[in-house]
């Protein structure tokens, strides 16, 4: 696996796209599926225009991509940066199971010398 | 199973624990407390944590390090944040560097993790939050350099493979 870092201004941009609760929304709801720029903006209180300015910040972030579909632009959260933070998240989700194991098999071990 | 449930929010970038344990919660409080009963369960099994400082009161700092199958080590520290002896621990985890000193420009992750007896039980829900994606990104590359990830990687194989 290859590490590559992102540029310190990238950084900055995704720092920024990430600090505004109706991105972090538009990004949650693309994760799993691509979710269209009409359909985006039926969730939020917004103008379609809003939404789409919001996109727009997240694509420049490089944390979502647009595919084009007939009349409609499908947005989908980007895969290296996602990936990279779900990839952090599933290391340490392990390591806090193998924690949480560890303090179970010292708490069994009591519970032997009891007996 | 100790595990109850683990979830990761992507967009919060937040893992939350929660694990239920027959035992009290002043009997899980030790485990964090005294740094012997903490190494025995903090580091993975391949990889044992010694912790050389541990100073248990808001304001207080601890080091420690890993030391893997090959001798190599994973340095590491904490400040505690916030203390409600039984209930509540707050406390910032970072990583270190050779010197087993903070790295500069390194945030640490925030760590919240509760007490609650239930019937003789105890739920204890460990929430670790990040800053940043950049900050997950210095962490992989420096977990990269330690061999760390290496590790976690491996272990997490084996915990799959096991599962199926």
């Amino acid at each position: 696996m290859v590490v590559d870092e992102l540029a310190e201004h990238e950084v900055d941009r995704v720092f920024r796209a990430l600090a505004d609760a109706t991105r972090r929304d538009i990004l949650r709801r693309t994760l799993r599926d691509g979710e269209s720029v009409s359909s985006l903006a039926g969730h939020f209180a917004m103008s379609f225009a809003a939404v789409q300015k919001h996109v727009a910040v997240l694509e420049r972030a490089a944390l979502v991509t647009k595919e084009r579909r007939g009349r409609e632009q499908v947005v989908h959260a980007h895969a290296p940066t996602i990936r990279r933070v779900a990839d952090v998240l599933d290391a340490y989700e392990q390591l806090w199971i193998e924690r949480a194991h560890g303090i179970a098999s010292i708490l069994e071990s009591e519970k032997g010398d009891r007996t | 199973m100790t595990v109850v449930s683990t979830t990761k929010d992507e967009a919060e970038l937040t893992l939350t624990m929660v694990a239920e344990y027959d035992a009290s919660p002043e009997r899980l409080w030790q485990l964090w407390e005294d740094p012997r009963e903490l190494e025995r369960w903090w580091g993975p099994p391949t990889y044992p944590a010694t912790f050389t400082r541990h100073d248990f009161f808001v304001g207080g700092e601890s080091r420690y390090h890993m030391t893997g199958p090959t001798g190599d080590t994973a340095r590491g520290w904490w400040r505690i944040d916030a203390i409600d002896r039984p209930c509540r621990l707050d406390f910032a985890n970072g990583l270190a560097g050779e010197d087993g000193e903070p790295v500069p420009g390194m945030e640490p992750m925030s760590c919240h993790v509760t007490f609650e007896a239930a019937g003789g039980r105890t739920v204890m829900t460990a929430v670790t939050r990040f800053v940043d994606t950049a900050q997950m990104e210095k962490m992989l590359a420096m977990g990269m350099e330690e061999g760390m990830s290496l590790a976690i990687g491996q272990i997490a194989a084996l915990l799959r493979s096991a599962a199926t």
